[in-house]
């Protein structure tokens, strides 16, 4: 295995598209390195994306939005005083992956790049309709989150290239957000259904919303027939009961000793209520 | 395959080394700079065995390669006691019996005295919930929280 620390994502996406057998990028490493060390995927050359400049960086831009390094900790997004204000979903969903040891080093876009459909961080990422930059042999372009996943342990990225920052767009007034997961035990375990929520209110009316799902579907999954439930409404309970329609319609789940499909469906339908909740609470302040 | 060499601080003290790059650095630290205080239990991040400090932050050692210590400040268990005389927290470890094979206890002993640097009046609740990464499968956690509480409180008194 062949271990290169590239000063620029340029490099690294060279580095990438000359190379032979399996390549894997590492950030933090909690899922690269539990991999190599059960012999699941023995890459032949390993790239620690962690030298190049600005990628521990947290960065609120002029417009509000936010762009995150893609070595940025799960404890550094913890920590920050101001990015779990705008998003506290977001926070929340990263903040509920693995132990405090875990969270020193995993990240959003390793979450992201795993391609587990269960990710926690990937269902709210949807709903906030961030983005990522992707750097490639042909230069950087933008790309909407939900284009990444391809299914399990499979992204759509091409050789060479790979995820560069995250952008999170501009919170905005009247905005909330919210994550749930399911778990079979009370912490740290992987998810047998997610769900991430994103809305705005003009007053007591919701004027638009994100909605995904995971661990129903071999990805994580938007679902517009949700999103479109509770858009309009005040959150009653007629809002709510289509929303619960529209998320378990929309589950393709596995079913196994964890969940079975019925069950993974239901709860689908019972945390999408929940989150959009919390979300709406925290919208209207 | 050709090794990589890696410069490094390690309880304050300056160190150099030579690793594969396959080699984590739990590997590093118990088989080529002979630390054995950090553990292998799991060796997939879960059981906080060789919970260690990069840049004052928690780590699990089997979940880093030795090669991305490079430039980095790493702390173990080797040094939190002072010369001979041990930290607070490892003398209420064993005052109160907080261990019984002694496998999880460096780990937890580098996870608590980063919290109480952190945080000096935890509640239980957030020492609970920050000991959470660390498995101990003899004193079922009572002695231990205990220990870190009385700890933390004994440390507030004397500063």
């Amino acid at each position: 295995m062949q271990y290169h620390t590239p000063a620029t994502f340029e490099d690294a996406a060279k580095i990438a598209f000359d190379a032979q057998g399996i390549t894997r990028f590492l950030a933090g490493g909690t899922d690269v390195l539990v991999q190599l060390r059960s012999d699941l995927v023995e890459p032949d050359t390993l790239i620690d994306v962690k030298k190049i400049e600005g990628t521990n960086n947290i960065t609120k831009n002029a417009d509000g939005s936010w762009t995150l390094g893609v070595a940025v900790s799960g404890a550094e997004m913890s920590e920050h005083p101001e990015l779990g204000n705008d998003w506290p979903g977001l926070v929340e969903a990263m903040d509920l992956i693995g132990s405090t040891q875990v969270q020193g080093r995993a990240t959003l876009t390793g979450n992201l790049c795993n391609g587990s459909p269960a990710a926690d961080s990937v269902p709210v990422m949807f709903a906030t309709g961030a983005t990522v930059s992707v750097t490639g042999p042909d230069g950087t372009r933008e790309v909407a989150v939900e284009d990444i996943p391809a299914g399990p342990g499979k992204t759509n990225l091409a050789k060479g290239e790979l995820v560069s920052a995250i952008h999170i767009p501009p919170r905005g007034q009247g905005g909330g957000d919210a994550y749930l997961r399911f778990i079979p035990r009370t912490e740290m375990d992987i998810a047998v259904v997610g769900c991430g929520v994103n809305l705005r209110v003009d007053g007591d009316t919701i004027t638009e919303a994100r909605i995904a799902l995971g661990a129903v579907a071999p990805t994580v999954v938007l679902v517009p027939d949700a999103a479109a439930a509770i858009v309009g409404t005040k959150l009653d309970d007629a809002a709510l009961d289509a929303l619960a329609a529209a998320a378990s319609a929309a589950c393709n789940p596995i079913d196994d000793k964890r969940g079975t499909v019925e069950f993974r469906t239901h709860v689908a339908g019972v945390l999408a209520k929940r989150a959009a909740k919390i979300a709406y609470d925290r919208a209207k302040g | 395959m050709s090794k990589i060499h890696v410069t490094t601080t390690i309880n304050d003290d300056e160190v150099e080394f030579l690793c594969d790059p396959r080699e984590s650095l739990l590997d590093v630290l118990r088989d080529r700079l002979s630390l054995t205080g950090a553990k292998e239990g799991c060796g997939t991040g879960d059981c906080g065995a060789c919970t260690v400090t990069v840049d004052g932050r928690l780590v699990c050692a089997c979940l880093m390669l030795g090669a991305e210590a490079e430039g980095k400040s790493i702390g173990t268990v080797e040094g939190i006691a002072t010369d001979e005389e041990l930290h607070p927290l490892q003398q209420k470890f064993i005052e109160y019996a907080a261990l019984q094979c002694g496998i999880c206890t460096p780990g937890i002993l580098v996870a608590a005295k980063n919290l109480l640097e952190r945080n000096p009046d935890p509640t239980e609740t957030e020492v609970r919930y920050w000991l959470a990464g660390n498995l101990c499968r003899c004193t079922g956690y009572d002695k231990i929280i205990r220990a870190v509480m009385d700890t933390a409180a004994e440390m507030r008194e004397a500063s």
